[in-house]
């Protein structure tokens, strides 16, 4: 197996009295693309808020590149090379798209505005939002948001992915022009954890799937045997 | 360079002005919207930039005029001094403060910051070496060399620090701090996952807005010769502060200036011609106004006015 790029080991998260994660443990190798699939209210967001730093784990430890990451503030994370995007897409509205992967590329690369605007073209580019690149974020339609996220997440150069459902709400042809852009960014070695709801978009793309329910990991495998699991199968449909 | 010699004409007018009109009562009132037009700015930084509505203006001003008076009172610390000592303390109030209440998020924050002043203001009832309640009588000096009258010297200075709040606030706007502020502004989360330190470029924000708002305060009890807690604190300073950049405009610092201009020299008129309650109203009335039919301020009119074709 190739070098692990995240160690997720006995992670839980309480809020009050309700614990979101109870013990999780993962590991993701460097150029994997993992599937986090999960009935609603599963923890699955909780789960990357934890590793993104957007929320601290209570327990356990955050590994990413075999460094400590738990304690650290979510921006530090980002400087590290750890990217997402959200399931809600929060552009910086009052920007244009360009600008908004500005921000990554002074905050996290430390480019002048320049050679960050290059930068910035070439992502939008690949991810076929040059022509939008000076409109403003609150114009774009709900595909165009999501691949700014994307697009911003990547601007930031990271490292790993972490993809909050990125397709949830999108129409079939949009989900494969955004499946063809994690794909892409597969190839050129970025390691990517795609959080999904349509079944289809996560098996198609991922090579191994873990399963949450209720805060645990109920299964891990590879898409097929992940369909054929008796607990996926209780946890999605109900016994 | 446009920008530094407009700001150098608009000091030669204040001069100038100083030198030839003749009516006191000009220079009275002029330092007030001058004031306004600097506390706006100041307001700007935090709560435009960054979307921080702060109400804790009159904290911040009030503690720099009672650092000048007290300042004043135990050394008779000259103006300049004065004004930069009083700009320390608010700095450090907005440090302090800002460490400790903008984790807070929107309305939690607001009302951290309303508190602020109370606490403020409580602490110089308390304090008798600076008036306590009753307050503090001061005896101005004779103005310096040029001018022949300490009201003309305090305007002109009030426009200076009209011009070092507009070149501060518009560094920061252009600098990459004002793009951090800005990606603050419209998410929080979004700001952090892109690699921007939230939580040290509010408390720089606030530490800068707080410091002006110091300076601005700190020529106060000079302009009245006289100083005590419940004017100082006055909740009509966070009013004046706020209203200012929501009826200009936040995101450009042109809009505060342009916002405070209007606003006081309107609320001046009124307090002259009708009556001072009334100019209150005013405030009041053109901010929901504005807040309700245009929430990008003067400013977003005018843009939208001279591109039609964009929405």
């Amino acid at each position: 197996m190739a070098e692990t790029v995240l160690k997720v080991s006995g992670v839980s998260k309480r809020f009050g009295g309700f614990t979101a994660l109870s013990d999780v443990n993962l590991e993701i190798a460097r150029g994997e693309r993992f599937g986090l699939i999960g009935p609603n209210g599963s923890g699955k967001t909780t789960l990357i808020n934890c590793v993104s730093g957007i929320l601290r784990n209570d327990s356990g430890s955050i590994l990413f590149e075999g460094e400590e990451v738990s304690r650290l503030a979510a921006y530090r994370r980002t400087r590290k090379g750890i990217a997402r995007s959200f399931q809600v897409p929060r552009p910086f509205h009052a920007m244009t798209v360009l600008e908004n992967l500005l921000v990554p590329t002074a905050y996290v690369l430390h480019l002048k505005d320049a050679e960050g605007e290059a930068q910035a073209m070439e992502i939008l580019r690949g991810m076929g939002l040059a022509d939008k690149a000076r409109a403003h974020a609150r114009e774009l339609s709900q595909v165009e948001l999501r691949k700014l996220e994307l697009a911003r997440a990547m601007a930031a150069r990271p490292r790993l992915l972490i993809s909050d459902e990125a397709m949830a709400g999108l129409s079939g042809s949009e989900v494969d022009e955004v499946l063809r852009i994690l794909f892409d960014l597969n190839e050129k070695g970025i390691t990517i954890i795609m959080i999904e709801h349509i079944m289809q978009a996560v098996m198609r793309f991922s090579q191994r799937v873990v399963c949450l329910d209720a805060g645990k990991i109920i299964c891990e495998g590879t898409p097929g045997e992940i369909v054929k699991n008796p607990e996926v199968q209780r946890a999605y449909l109900g016994a | 360079m446009k920008f530094w010699i407009g700001a150098g004409v608009a000091v030669l007018a204040a001069g100038a002005a100083a030198a030839f009109v003749p009516y006191e009562y000009f220079f009275f009132a002029g330092y007030t919207v001058l004031m306004f037009m600097a506390l706006a700015t100041a307001w700007n930084i935090l709560g435009g930039y960054a979307g921080y509505v702060n109400f804790g203006t009159p904290a911040f001003f009030g503690l720099g005029a009672y650092t000048a008076a007290v300042v004043y009172k135990a050394a008779a610390a000259p103006l300049l001094v004065q004004m930069l000592i009083a700009a320390l303390m608010s700095g450090l109030l907005g440090l302090v403060a800002g460490l400790l209440t903008l984790r807070l998020r929107g309305i939690f924050f607001a009302i951290a910051t309303i508190a602020l002043t109370v606490i403020m203001q409580t602490v110089f009832i308390a304090w008798r070496y600076a008036g306590g309640a009753t307050g503090l009588q001061l005896l101005r000096p004779p103005p310096l060399a040029p001018f022949d009258s300490y009201i003309k010297m305090l305007f002109v200075l009030m426009a200076l620090l009209v011009v070092v709040s507009v070149a501060l606030a518009r560094y920061i706007e252009r600098s990459w701090i004002g793009r951090g502020l800005r990606a603050i502004r419209d998410s929080e989360e979004a700001a952090e996952a892109s690699g921007v330190p939230t939580l040290r470029l509010k408390v720089i924000a606030c530490s800068v807005s707080g410091a002006l708002m110091g300076a601005v305060g700190a020529p106060m009890p000079m302009y009245l010769s006289y100083i005590e807690p419940e004017s100082t604190f006055n909740l009509n300073y966070a009013i004046g502060a706020l209203a200012s950049p929501m009826i200009g405009g936040t995101a450009h610092w042109a809009g505060p200036v342009i916002g405070a201009f209007l606003l006081s020299t309107l609320q001046q008129v009124i307090t002259v011609t009708i009556s001072s309650e009334m100019n209150v109203l005013v405030v009041g009335v053109l901010l929901v106004v504005f807040v309700v039919a245009a929430p990008e301020g003067i400013l977003g009119l005018l843009k939208r006015w001279l591109r039609p074709s964009s929405k």
